[in-house]
């Protein structure tokens, strides 16, 4: 995955200019940066859900598997059936590696909606192993995990670097991965030229 | 020198200033010297009497209705092509104006169909496509005036401005289709080309491109507005960001 | 894309997914028209065909806002977007779904309320066809103004607001077919056409709503 110069925009502010990385299969990159910097934007740029203002993102088409502060969990459906929908989206049909990993065997049949916030978000993590895709891009993925859950979720980061997998994290917490660290602060968008009244207005 | 300069906003904004009284002053003239033609040196009609003059309203706010609309589609295609902010909001502008026509069609059509049918409304194909517009109109001002960010607005007004046509058109033929169906057809046509005698339609032109004019300044002169709108939006998410 | 149907249908069918809601409705607003026009039964055979296509519009319309506002919320639609599926895709299966759960119990219901009406004999069959043709288009229309509205906070009224200007073709030929079939008259015209519109609606219009549902979810 090749990030090239990317500028991005939130709800019409451009906030992130020039942004520039490359993450390779079998490594994890930590986004930081202080609140309202663009972290969000900037993952949800590269998951491809808006364009970004400058720049290309290459390498990624359709090998992405996005987590963002929503599960996406229906509280209806039981954990396996959550599961399973995902799994089927995406083409593949085992969810017990899935299961296994997140520790979710006992709450297989219980409704989502009887869930922790801490199980919700692990079932939400599950939903990325049953992806099959190798870039998982993660907004704040600890967010209500308990510190057994963290250790467990960093051992399966680990896990899928090492099957050759690739994870781009904004997070503040220390995951105790061997990981490059990215600060956005240093891409902060300046501000424009007031003179430069053009298509944009900005 | 091409078209597309002035969907630059300060291109647009200084050229149109310059514009703008020429076309306010040509409207006006149009409009006074229509209407007065119309209403005082035209004979009364044979059938209609007097009442018959309300037709220097009822066109010409019919015509523009209709235009207003269609130019608000061409105005949303240039946006969803080649996004000049210019064009979007130019659409914008357009709507209300549009409405107000419509509106002023619907009601002098009321009057008229008093004063000659009897009754202020028939459910005539006309009539009854007109009050569709009106309804499709306010969906769309309903919607630009829903939503806040301004690009995600222009997108999705002119998404439904390009449906909304499709459907507008649509629309027309079934209602034509509907009301010569089970009903009689109707017998009161309002068919201009059948009815007006010459000593009507010299008047009547000038009304309508009086008319024309007054939309053309209108808009043009809303746009300006929606730009200088969009320019304070600006500075004041620019003053933000330096907080 | 068969995942996502079953869901739908799935979540439709558990407690909290307000299927039957489109039915109830559809069943009280019949029941008032006798009640705002008065009881005889010649009056109310009149009426009947278009009272029923107007209520299961209305019925349709009511359950409009649920089609893609849970999967908003919950960030459902987010990760459906990064997924495999096209949002063609899924814009046309929401509004199968929604066709399937709501219009397709009103279709099965409205001879009954027929009778209630007194609809003439002749009537019924051409009750259920036109419903059965043209509810396909309700939903997939209405499906476009779910994802027109789907950002907004209380986009229910500016739902039906942008819905119900579109509906007047599907309404105007699916009663025209209605009434005429029970009238006893030919009823091919309208017939064509409001299958016409609900093809060419099913066809074409999910590229809209797809195209609305990028510019909300960026």
């Amino acid at each position: 995955m090749k990030i090239a110069d990317v500028s991005i925009a939130r709800g019409g502010v451009p906030v992130l200019e020039g942004v520039s990385f490359q993450l390779d299969p079998g490594r994890a990159l930590i986004l930081r940066g202080p609140n309202g910097c663009g972290k969000t934007t900037l993952l949800r740029t590269i998951a491809g859900l808006q364009p970004p203002i400058a720049g290309s993102i290459t390498g990624v088409e359709d090998d992405i598997a996005y987590a963002g502060h929503s599960d996406g969990i229906k509280l209806t459906l039981s954990v396996a059936e959550n599961l399973a929908f995902w799994a089927e989206v995406f083409g593949s049909c085992d969810i017990d590696r899935a299961v296994e990993a997140f520790d979710l065997r006992a709450l297989l049949n219980r409704p989502a909606g009887a869930l922790s916030a801490g199980q919700k978000r692990r079932l939400g993590l599950a939903r990325l192993m049953v992806t099959g895709r190798r870039y998982w891009v993660l907004d704040e993925p600890t967010v209500s995990l308990d510190r057994a859950s963290v250790a467990n979720f960093a051992s399966v980061v680990q896990r899928h670097l090492a099957e050759g997998g690739a994870a781009l994290i904004a997070t503040h917490i220390d995951l105790g991965l061997e990981e490059e660290t990215l600060d956005l602060s240093a891409y902060r968008a300046k501000l424009p030229d007031l003179q430069d009244f053009d298509e944009a207005f900005l | 020198m091409s078209i597309w300069k002035f969907a630059n906003p300060k291109t647009f904004l200084t050229t149109t200033e310059r514009l703008l009284p020429a076309v306010w002053a040509l409207a006006a003239v149009l409009c006074v010297v229509g209407l007065i033609w119309g209403f005082f040196f035209t004979p009364d009609d044979f059938r209609q009497g007097a009442s018959v003059k309300i037709m220097f309203v009822h066109v010409p706010s019919a015509f523009i209705a209709i235009n207003a609309w269609f130019m608000m589609l061409v105005a949303s295609l240039i946006w969803v092509i080649r996004r000049h902010h210019v064009s979007a909001l130019a659409a914008k502008a357009a709507a209300p104006v549009g409405v107000i026509m419509t509106l002023i069609a619907l009601i002098t059509g009321a009057l008229w169909g008093h004063q000659i049918w009897g009754t202020w409304w028939v459910w005539d194909p006309r009539l009854t496509s007109f009050l569709v517009l009106f309804l499709f109109y306010l969906g769309y001002v309903a919607l630009w005036a829903a939503i806040e960010d301004p690009d995600t607005a222009a997108d999705l007004t002119s998404i439904l401005c390009l449906v909304g046509s499709v459907f507008a058109v649509l629309s027309r033929y079934a209602v034509l289709f509907w009301n010569q169906g089970l009903h009689q057809g109707a017998s009161l046509s309002l068919d201009k080309e059948e009815n007006v005698a010459d000593v009507f339609s010299t008047p009547l032109y000038v009304c309508m491109a009086g008319f024309g004019c007054l939309f053309l300044a209108l808009v043009l002169y809303r746009t300006g507005t929606e730009i200088r709108a969009r320019r304070v939006r600006a500075l004041m998410l620019r003053e933000r960001m330096v907080a | 894309m068969k995942a996502l149907l079953l869901r739908d249908l799935k979540l439709a069918l558990r407690a909290g997914g307000g299927f039957g809601l489109g039915l109830a409705f559809f069943l009280i607003v019949t029941v008032l028209v006798p009640f705002s026009v008065g009881p005889q039964s010649e009056l109310l055979s009149r009426i009947a065909p278009g009272v029923l296509w107007l209520g299961a519009l209305l019925a349709c319309l009511l359950s409009l806002d649920r089609v893609l506002a849970l999967d908003w919320e919950d960030g459902t639609l987010d990760l459906l977007a990064t997924a495999p599926l096209p949002l063609e895709a899924v814009v046309t299966i929401k509004a199968a779904a929604h066709w399937l759960t709501t219009a397709v119990p009103l279709v099965l219901v409205s001879p009954v309320l027929g009778l209630m009406l007194n609809l003439p004999a002749e009537g019924f069959s051409w009750l259920v066809v036109s419903l059965f043709l043209g509810t396909p288009a309700l939903s997939v229309i209405g499906t476009f103004g779910a994802a027109l509205t789907v950002g907004l906070k209380r986009g229910g009224l500016l739902l039906s607001l942008l819905v119900l200007p579109l509906y007047v073709p599907t309404l105007i030929f699916g009663a025209e077919v209605a009434r005429r079939g029970a009238a006893g008259f030919s009823v091919e015209t309208p017939l064509l056409m409001l299958a016409g519109i609900s093809a060419a609606t099913i066809a074409l219009l999910p590229f809209a709503s797809a195209a609305v549902l990028r510019v909300n979810l960026r």
